[in-house]
Formats: structure tokens, sequence, C-alpha cells
């Protein structure tokens, strides 16, 4: 059963710009533009894309903070604008820009009242206060007011006050954004716990891809407000040919780029001293055998291949991607 | 650790009709029928999830609501309540300027012993405990609402199972209570130690000041979410707020007291305006102008007028969601 239905969905912000002295003309642009979306129940989904692509204004849309311009959405069953209120109950929301605890008040005193917001039994709220105080490391801030945290610790603070009513989904919005690295490996490690368990969906988007490859089996990319990819990692991998790298440095140049069967020539960096190849039918040992045979080597290593890259390429557009990618360039 | 049992007592408040409870501990799974079908599951991660559908509009629903709008109130309390050295600058200020405005309107009552139907007493009273209603009430010095549309942050109030206008209004409650403490009592305290007061002669006084002044926060409040609400439209609230302060300074009764204007002129006000509801109104009850049944008669004025102001808080709302654009990320 899914938890998310998304059925061509697309928002709409109308917006005025100036065309003369003082005329403004009024002109909508397309923010979503006709977005499919299903997520079953316990799945981690990333979702991700570059800036301006929709990502958040679909998350508003899930959770019923905007009115969908057209299309069909259901979360947990329900309709999310008409319905907000009773789907509250039922999602947590974590934006990292921007807070959703009581600035005024100690961390203790804004979870205790989502207690009474939320109407969760005390026994319940104590339990799962315990287990975030326990995972997330809270003791040592609860009782300070929650303008006086740290960007980290307020994060966490953010996510246990997200989960204190045991929502169904959880939407993540930049979680990691701004944190440091010790910060973040605890929020990944808390988030993969969670989605371990597999009872809480989580949709989680993030610039940071390296949160995806830790906790997301699924990734959708948006771009221009539509999805240009729906599957795992090692599927757009895949689709756009990103290989595993063998990198090479060797004692001398050779004279001339050596060719090696199923493992092409990417680049040739440090006038001649490092050659990089990707492996696409060739195995590593063949690679590093054919090497062995051919030059001297000083050192050599092995590079997964970098998300980074791919994504990249795929939010520079359509087509750009084939061409460019998977062709030596030569950089010496 | 609860039994399944007791948490689930705890949670049949109303006629549960259908109940499922995610367990939280190492709970073996199984099932419990009890009143209807009950589901346990063990989850892993120990933050657990329970749902529930209640029959509605039962009276423990009304119960649980009173008790969620006073957490949000005590919350608001609380909230105010840290910052301590603003209340005793504003009480400070507030009774310096009681002093200023007893002497004038004590000047303006002249050797004639008082003015258009007040005597010395009772502007002595009127002054000082407008004084200290002035951030009771608060009429003016609130842009909560406004500045988090203006961010963005009106979104986590949206993603709240309770409606923005109902937790705003007990928040605005809770304040109200702690500026009670704060900043009524100084001046309502001073005033009487170097002037002669107006003291409540008849007992129906008191319970109808008190409701009066109730009706005021109530009413301030409606008013300050509309003048903020315009932000959804228009992004910056400092045209209309300065409008709110100018009209509302004026005609609520703080500048002078209302029945100084020609008689049709004020009474236009009292039922076409809701501003002569939020401080005038409860300190004419407190200095007893009229007879009782004038004094309740005021006080329904006041909830008429509460009324209508809270049902357009809440259209106006529904019409801003509709249209919402959240600023930024």
């Amino acid at each position: 059963m899914s938890v998310i239905e998304a059925r061509n969905l697309r928002k709409e912000f109308t917006v005025r710009v100036r065309a003369g002295r003082l005329r403004r003309e009024k002109r909508s642009v397309g923010a979503v533009d006709g977005i499919d979306l299903l997520v079953a129940r316990g799945e981690m989904l990333g979702y991700i894309g570059p800036n301006g692509a929709g990502k958040s204004t679909t998350l508003k849309m899930l959770t019923g903070v905007l009115t969908p311009t057209s299309g069909e959405v259901r979360v947990c069953g329900l309709r999310p604008v008409p319905e907000r209120t009773r789907l509250a109950l039922r999602i947590g929301v974590v934006f990292g820009q921007r807070s959703q605890l009581w600035w005024d008040l100690p961390l203790r005193d804004s979870f205790d009242l989502l207690r009474h917001v939320y109407r969760v039994p005390a026994a319940e709220h104590a339990a799962r206060l315990r287990r975030c105080r326990d995972l997330l490391d809270l003791d040592g801030f609860l009782d300070t007011p929650v303008r006086q945290l740290s960007l980290g610790q307020r994060m966490r603070g953010e996510l246990t006050a997200a989960l204190l009513h045991g929502p169904e989904v959880l939407f993540l919005d930049e979680p990691t954004i701004g944190l440091d690295v010790v910060s973040k490996q605890a929020v990944r490690g808390f988030l993969g716990e969670l989605g371990r368990a597999g009872d809480t969906t989580l949709v989680l988007t993030t610039h940071d891809l390296a949160d995806i490859e830790r906790l997301c089996r699924r990734l959708v990319v948006v771009d221009h407000g539509r999805v240009v990819h729906d599957g795992t990692i090692a599927a757009l991998h895949d689709r756009y040919g990103s290989r595993r790298l063998v990198v090479a440095d060797l004692d001398a140049a050779l004279p001339e780029p050596p060719e090696l069967p199923g493992a092409p020539l990417r680049r040739v960096e440090a006038e001649g001293h490092r050659l990089v190849f990707a492996l696409e039918s060739a195995g590593a040992a063949e690679v590093v055998a054919a090497l062995a045979g051919l030059a001297s080597l000083r050192d050599i290593s092995i590079v997964e291949p970098d998300i980074e890259e791919v994504v990249a390429r795929l939010y520079a557009g359509p087509g750009g991607l084939p061409e460019t990618f998977g062709r030596a360039g030569i950089t010496s | 650790m609860a039994s399944p049992g007791a948490r689930l007592a705890s949670l049949a408040h109303g006629d549960v009709t259908s109940l499922e409870i995610v367990a939280l501990g190492a709970q073996p799974a199984g099932k419990v029928a009890r009143s209807g079908t009950v589901w346990l599951r063990k989850e892993g991660n120990g933050v657990g999830s329970v749902t529930a559908t209640v029959a509605p509009a039962t009276e423990s629903n009304v119960i649980l609501w009173f008790r969620t709008f006073g957490a949000i109130a005590g919350s608001g309390f609380r909230r105010y309540a840290t910052y301590r050295q603003a209340a005793v600058a504003g009480a400070v200020t507030n009774t310096v300027f009681g002093f200023l405005r007893c002497y004038v309107l004590l000047a303006v009552a002249g050797a004639a012993g008082g003015a258009a139907g007040y005597d010395r007493e009772q502007l002595a009273t009127f002054v000082w405990a407008g004084q200290g209603l002035l951030a009771v009430v608060l009429l003016w010095g609130w842009t909560d609402l406004a500045d988090r549309i203006r961010t963005g942050e009106v979104a986590s109030d949206l993603l709240r199972p309770v409606h923005p206008v109902t937790s705003y209004l007990a928040t605005d409650l809770g304040r109200a209570g702690w500026a009670g403490v704060s900043r009524l009592l100084p001046p309502v305290l001073v005033g009487p130690l170097f002037f002669d007061v107006h003291l409540p002669a008849r007992w129906p006084t008191v319970p109808l000041f008190v409701t009066s002044v109730l009706l005021a926060v109530v009413l301030s409040f409606g008013c300050r979410f509309l003048v903020n609400a315009t932000a959804y439209w228009l992004e910056d609230v400092r045209g209309p707020q300065i409008l709110w302060v100018l009209a509302s300074g004026m005609l609520a009764g703080l500048y002078f007291p209302l029945p100084f204007l020609p008689d049709a002129v004020y009474l236009a006000l009292q039922f076409g305006t809701p501003f002569p509801s939020l401080l005038q109104i409860p300190l004419d009850v407190l200095v007893e102008r009229d007879s009782t049944a004038t004094q309740v008669g005021l006080v329904a004025v006041q909830v008429g007028w509460a009324a209508a102001v809270l049902a357009l808080c809440r259209l106006v709302q529904r019409r801003a969601e509709r249209r919402l654009v959240v600023q930024g990320g």
C-alpha cells in the first residue's frame, strides 16, 4: 500500500513582472510541472534536484501547506490541504532552514507542549523521548532555551520534536544543512536506525548527496519541476555510464596513451604521470595487471563512482550528459 | 513501561471505534480484543505510533481541547515570562506616563470637579487602571505573525494539528496572564498612593470587569491578528500597522476618555467600531459610570465584537492559506 500517492501534481506561482514604467504584468511560473510519485510504507526516499527544481514546493504540497494548482495527492490516505489538521497528527516535518521549536522555551518545555498539542498519552511520550534522548544525546541541553542552542543541537531537538507523536511519514527538508561532520553523522545515524526499523516512511530532500548515499535506496531526481530519474543509485550510475575508476601513478610518463580492452582511458594528469581508466567490461585486477606490464607503477587506487558528478551532469540539462560523459578529457 | 491495557485505558477517553497501537518496548506481538479490535505490533526503532479513531463530539473531546488550549496558554505565559527586564522597563514607563496623564485629566476636570460624567476619583481610576491594562490588552507592538509570514516560518504553524487562530489566541491569553502579573499590578498599586481613586462599590462590577478585560484581550488579539495577516498579501505590514496604532490609540479611549466626544459620535464608535471595546468599555465598567444593566449591555457589545472579529480571523486565515506562498527554501 502506498503511503504517498501523487498524480500529475502541478504548482504554478503568479509573479508580477515589470512591463514598462508603471505597468506590471502577471506571469505564471511553474514550480512543479506534473510529478507522479508513489511511495510505499517504510521506504526511504531521497528527493533531490538543483535549487529551484521544485523539491520544497513538492514537500509543502505533500504536507498540506501549499495548495496544488492541479493534480491528485494522497498522504496516509488523506488529502493534505482539506484534511491538514488530521494529517498533521500522522506526519512529522523537519525543515533544516527554519525552526519548529519555540524560540524562548527550553527543549524540555517545547517537548511537553508538543505532547499536549498532539495529545500523546504521557507514557508513550516519555518512552519516545527517552529513546530520542539516548540516540541523539539530548541530555546536555534539554534545559537550555532554544535560542541559545547551537545549530547541531537545535537540529537534534527538531528531529525529536518531529517524532514525539510517532508519525507514519517523516518529511525532512535539508536536515543536515550547515551541520558539522559530527552532527551530520549523528543525524544520519539516527535516521538510518529509524529507516531500518521499517515502520516510518522517510522522504528526504538534500543537497548533500552523502546523506542520500548513506540513507536512501531509492532516489528521485527532479529538475524544472519534473522527475528526471526515479530508481536506485546504482541504476543512476548505470544509466549515465558512471564507472569505477582505476587511478595509476607512474614513475615515468608513457610515450603514448595505452589502450586497454574494456577500460578506456578517461584522463591523463600530472604531465602523463597519472592515468585514469574507467572500468567498463574489464575488472580492476585485469587493468592493474596490464598496467604493471606496460609501465613501472608508483601507486594505484580504485575510486568508486562519484554520485555528485553524475548528479551535476544530470542537473546541467538533458542531452548534455551522454556526449560529455565517458569521453577521455586530456587535462595535462 | 505501562501495560498495553493501561495504555489502552488512557486512550479510551471517548468511544474508541478503532485503535491501532504500535508497541514501544519489547512487548510480544499479539491481538487483543477490547471494545473493538486492537492490533499490537512491535516496532524495533522504539519511536512508535498510535492511531486512534475516536467517535466525534464526545464530552472528553471537549476536555481534551481545553487541555490543549490550556497547555498552549501556559507556554505563552512562560515564553513571555522569560523577558523580565522588558517587563520591569515597561511597568516603569506605564507608571511614569500614568502621572502625566492623570495630572492632565485632573486639570481638565478642574474646579468643576468632573468632566463628561466622570468625577475626579473616577478619572484617576480610569487613568491608572488604563495604564495597567495597556500591556494586558496589548494594543501595539505585536508582529509575531507578520514576522513568521515574512520569513516563511508560518509553515510550521500550519503543520500543527491545532487551528492557527486557536493556537495564537491561546498563546496570547498566556501572554496576557503574564502581563496581568507583571504590568497591570505596578500602576494599579502605585496610582492610589498618590491620588484619590474610585474603588468599585457594587459587587457585580468585579466579575463584569474581569469578563470585560478577558473579552478586550480576545478582541485585541483578533484585531492584531487581522493587521498581521495582511502580510499574507502585502509581505510588509508597516502601513496597516501604523494605521492601527493611530486608530486604536485615538478611538480606544487611551488618549482621552471617549465620552469627551459628542454623544452621537461616541455611540457610533461604540457600536460601529471595535475600538471602544478594547479599553474604554472595561474602564467604564470598572469606574461604575453607569448602572449595572448598562454595564452588562457594554459587555454584550464586547461579546458581539469579539465573536465577529474571531470569525473574521478564521475567514481571513482560510483565504490566506489558499493563496499562501511560503517564502524561501
